[in-house]
């Protein structure tokens, strides 16, 4: 059994490890385009900061990012808790207070990059 | 049986080769949280451990306040005005230098990770020096966003 597992198979414990994984490489392009694009800013004003995250192609490319750090802060604090939480009952309720937490910061990013 | 033990530890010890008495290796049995303090851990480790510290950090108090942060600088010229007031004061740079060194921190760490996922550099001296200049590669650019936090350019 255990040679037929493949990476992009479910549930083999594999698709968090690769997730953590990919999520971070995410996070690191988009870390070095956001360091950029406030590199090559001629000075920092609010025209220049709303023109930059205003453009679509910039608020899909936040979500994004956003997405994938809400996904690899999920995976790290979950170890965290399965390291030092031992009683179930406490583990499982912070990971459902985290998972909350976490989709209501996307809920909180969209709504402030399209109102912009 | 404890005699035999007891008879091969000092054998070991003494086959190691080192000059002088082998010294009793500390031992740790039902750890406590005070003797944390006392360990010695190799470079890899305290940037193993940093990693979890800032990345805890990050979710804890970076997420939420670069959140609102993020929100103020987008929205009116009030809310603007407010962001700026806010960044404005000496502790606000002092929690941002913080959050700076745990994402430069995070993210140095994590590139080595990555590497030596690749099996780049897990050789024992490699991988200690790319732990080193892990640390040491955040703490500089850490330095350089105080310089610009605290106006010094």
């Amino acid at each position: 059994m255990t040679t037929k597992r493949i990476v992009v198979g479910a549930h083999y414990g594999l698709l968090d490890w690769i997730a953590q994984r990919i999520t971070a490489v995410v996070l690191a392009v988009y870390t070095v385009v956001l360091g950029i694009s406030l590199l090559v800013m001629p000075e920092f004003s609010q025209e220049a900061w709303r023109g930059l995250f205003g453009a679509t192609f910039m608020r899909v490319l936040t979500l994004l990012a956003f997405l994938a750090l809400c996904w690899h802060a999920w995976i790290g604090v979950r170890d965290i808790y399965m390291d030092y939480i031992k009683p179930t009952a406490i583990r499982l309720t912070l990971q459902v207070l985290t998972i909350v937490l976490l989709v209501g910061y996307v809920i909180w990013a969209i709504n402030t990059l399209w109102s912009i | 049986m404890r005699c035999l033990h007891r008879l091969g530890l000092k054998k070991m010890n003494q086959s190691s080769g080192s000059a002088g008495p082998a010294r009793a290796r500390p031992r740790f049995r039902n750890i406590e949280i005070g003797q944390i303090l006392q360990y010695r851990l190799p470079p890899a480790g305290i940037v193993s451990i940093l990693h979890r510290l800032s990345g805890a950090l990050l979710f804890l108090l970076g997420l939420p306040l670069v959140l609102y942060l993020f929100q103020n600088s987008l929205g009116s010229q009030a809310s603007f005005e407010s962001y700026k007031a806010f960044v404005a004061s000496p502790l606000a740079k002092l929690v941002l230098l913080a959050l700076i060194w745990a994402y430069l921190h995070h993210f140095c760490a994590g590139v080595r990770y990555l590497l030596l996922d690749l099996h780049v550099g897990t050789e024992k001296d490699s991988a200690r020096k790319s732990a080193l200049a892990a640390i040491a590669v955040s703490l500089a650019l850490t330095a350089i966003f105080a310089l610009k936090l605290f106006g010094a350019f």
